[in-house]
């Protein structure tokens, strides 16, 4: 991915999140239930974002680990919102033609008789375009 | 009294019990869930990018057919209520995704956030009332010591979902003692229970809700309800002898002494 300050400003548009915000108490993170499954943790993510590394971002596997849970978003003293963030990367990455992390061929394999319908359309929305 | 109501993908397929257990307790109670025509999915989770407006357009044919016939939206499972709530205050409060959400909805008169939005739950607390439940149960479940799960989305972002106290929530402990058993207060009651990330990384959904069971069984449950459908699955799909998860529409149906009539609407559908 070029230009990484485009990017920087592509993914502040599309979360409407201003990292600037941030003053870095690292809350975000210790409230995260993903925490240790993400290689870049998320009041890392915002610092990313201010320093314009996103070739970085994009290539993280926490944007697969973010459950949406906001726990991050109500509990930022700043209301920076880092979960809209790490969602806005995610979007850079799968709108993009064939960048996807769910692929409707691994789907039959993935079910069984109790999987709830929701799991399967809230898993297409954020994993694939 | 007649509510709008939006069932949902999943409690027309996996959770029909959620659904039917809800509706027979309605009528017990005296209101009624008047199911919208021709409603579609809302997705599974809110499509956060300030960006997306096809994404929301789903909530907002609900939302804009509850306002025509002006009745309040109320939904049960916690996913639908989390998108069609939060789309509904974008369309009150955010100008740029109001006028082109308005531009597909080719509406006579646009939309603009005017319906009012209740969990189930908010209508027994805020219409019912749970002093008026009490009176109408029949089988109090004495003795039954019992853990809310609420998880993420009927709570969080506070400021939007307006539900309760997001930190410190009270509304199904104040169901479960109007139904006559014994509310079991844990620490893991608001914490996630994996959502989404069990399609392709079942152990991290199994190993946070294993934290979750142990919390509750720790502080002396035996039981745990939920209002979500995927909630309960991965609850269930914890590896540890977890404690029994139920819809709280089941052991409502239960107290108000129809859960038989429930279980014959579900054996129908």
């Amino acid at each position: 991915m070029k230009d990484q300050k485009k990017q920087a400003e592509l993914i502040k548009e599309i979360s409407g999140v201003n990292p600037l915000k941030c003053m870095k108490c690292g809350k975000c993170s210790a409230t995260c239930p993903s925490y240790n499954e993400m290689d870049i943790k998320p009041h890392q993510f915002v610092s990313y974002v201010v320093n314009e590394d996103i070739e970085s971002l994009v290539n993280s596997k926490s944007l697969w680990k973010c459950l949406s849970c906001f726990a991050c978003v109500e509990r930022c003293p700043r209301d920076v919102k880092p979960g809209k963030l790490i969602d806005a990367a995610r979007q850079l990455v799968v709108r993009q033609k064939g960048q996807t992390y769910l692929s409707p061929d691994e789907i039959p394999e993935l079910l069984d008789p109790e999987l709830p319908q929701q799991l399967l359309v809230s898993a297409f929305r954020r994993y694939r375009r | 009294m007649k509510y709008s109501y939006y069932p949902g993908c999943t409690l027309r397929t996996k959770a029909k019990a959620l659904d039917a257990y809800a509706r027979v307790s309605a009528k017990a109670l005296g209101f009624e869930l008047e199911e919208i025509e021709n409603w579609q999915c809302c997705g599974g989770v809110y499509p956060l990018g300030s960006d997306e407006i096809a994404t929301k357009l789903s909530s907002v044919r609900a939302l804009n057919e509850a306002r025509e016939k002006g009745q309040d939206l109320v939904t049960l499972c916690s996913a639908c209520h989390h998108v069609i709530k939060r789309v509904n205050d974008d369309m009150k409060n955010v100008e740029d995704i109001r006028t082109r959400a308005n531009h597909y909805m080719q509406l006579e008169e646009p939309y603009a956030g005017e319906t009012t939005v209740l969990h189930f739950l908010e209508v027994l607390r805020d219409r019912v009332g749970f002093e008026q439940l009490k009176e109408k149960v029949v089988h109090p479940l004495v003795g039954k010591k019992i853990g809310a799960y609420y998880g993420c989305l009927l709570l969080r972002p506070g400021k939007i979902m307006a539900f309760d106290n997001p930190e410190n929530p009270s509304i199904i402990e104040d169901f479960i003692r109007a139904i006559g058993a014994e509310p079991v207060i844990y620490p893991y009651r608001n914490e996630c229970c994996g959502g989404y990330i069990s399609l392709k990384e079942k152990e991290m959904s199994s190993n946070m809700c294993q934290n979750i069971m142990e919390s509750a069984k720790g502080f002396g449950a035996e039981m745990l309800i939920t209002a979500c459908p995927l909630c309960l699955y991965n609850l269930n799909k914890s590896t540890c002898d977890g404690l029994p998860v139920y819809y709280f529409t089941e052991l409502l149906a239960e107290a108000l002494g129809v859960k038989e009539e429930a279980e014959m609407e579900v054996a129908k559908l």
